[in-house]
């Protein structure tokens, strides 16, 4: 139990782990805003809900565990509103998207 | 300055009102009341565990000035009026200065929780009451203070 406990959890953590470095690279690498709130929006979220769950997998049955499922469902439920409020905010005020132009045409 | 800065206090503000989204009026001001729960717990647990006054009260201006992003400033005047900050702030550092002179005035130091005028309480729940009644004023003191700060940039 205690074996599969662990495992359960490491791999959690590890895809957590994964998808934010994916998120950060595409907060990177990305050309415009858009995208770049679509990669710390969604990729994110689901990097740290992995990592949390994998943390509470990990405690097991305890206070703790619960405390970090109440921050799981607060960062599920927070963090593709703030990424919705930003995209539509750039939106209305003009901010144009980006329409896959290559670099040597401008 | 002021005539505008009113105007934009008073009526519907027009940078926010009519495009603002329905996903983030719903979830901010679904989100508030646990902001303020997460304070209120994070301000009772200061005795004994990570968490206090300034941090509570941080937390709780953050859900007051959640709906004041979120919702504009007039729409967000009932869950705490403009008018109100700065007296609150006031009584908050009232009651911490009032009870750091109280214990002076009994015969102790400044915030000697022993000297405190409860005699039914045993010395160990005085500190108790004591700390909890400062942490008290610090908690209002920091919420309404940060939330006057906002309403100051606006200028309402």
């Amino acid at each position: 139990m205690s074996l599969l406990q662990d495992a359960l959890a490491i791999i959690l953590v590890l895809g957590g782990t994964f998808f934010m470095l994916v998120g950060s690279i595409g907060i990177n690498r990305l050309p415009d805003f858009f995208t770049r709130a679509h990669a710390s929006g969604k990729v994110d979220t689901l990097g740290i809900l992995m990592f949390l769950s994998g943390l509470a997998v990990f405690e097991g049955f305890t206070l703790t565990s619960a405390k970090l499922l109440l921050i799981i469902a607060f960062v599920a439920f927070t963090s593709p509103v703030a990424a919705h409020a930003l995209a539509r905010r750039a939106l209305i005020y003009g901010m144009k998207p980006w329409y896959g132009k290559r670099k040597d045409e401008g | 300055m002021s005539t505008t800065n009113t105007e934009l206090c008073s009526k519907e503000s027009s940078m926010m009102a009519p495009t603002e989204s329905p996903i983030v009026h719903l979830a901010s001001r679904g989100i508030s009341p646990v902001i303020l729960l997460v304070g209120m717990y994070v301000f009772f647990h200061g005795h004994y565990s990570p968490g206090g006054g300034f941090q509570g009260g941080v937390l709780l201006a953050a859900a007051i000035l959640l709906l004041r992003l979120s919702l504009g400033t007039s729409l967000s005047q009932p869950v705490m009026p403009s008018w109100i900050t700065l007296r609150l702030s006031a009584l908050g550092a009232l009651i911490f200065a009032g009870i750091g002179l109280l214990s002076i005035l009994l015969g102790g130091n400044f915030l000697d929780y022993h000297y405190l005028p409860m005699p039914w309480l045993e010395p160990a729940y005085l500190r108790y009451y004591g700390i909890l009644l400062v942490e008290v004023g610090v908690t209002i003191t920091v919420m309404t203070t940060l939330v006057a700060i906002y309403d100051d940039l606006l200028g309402c």
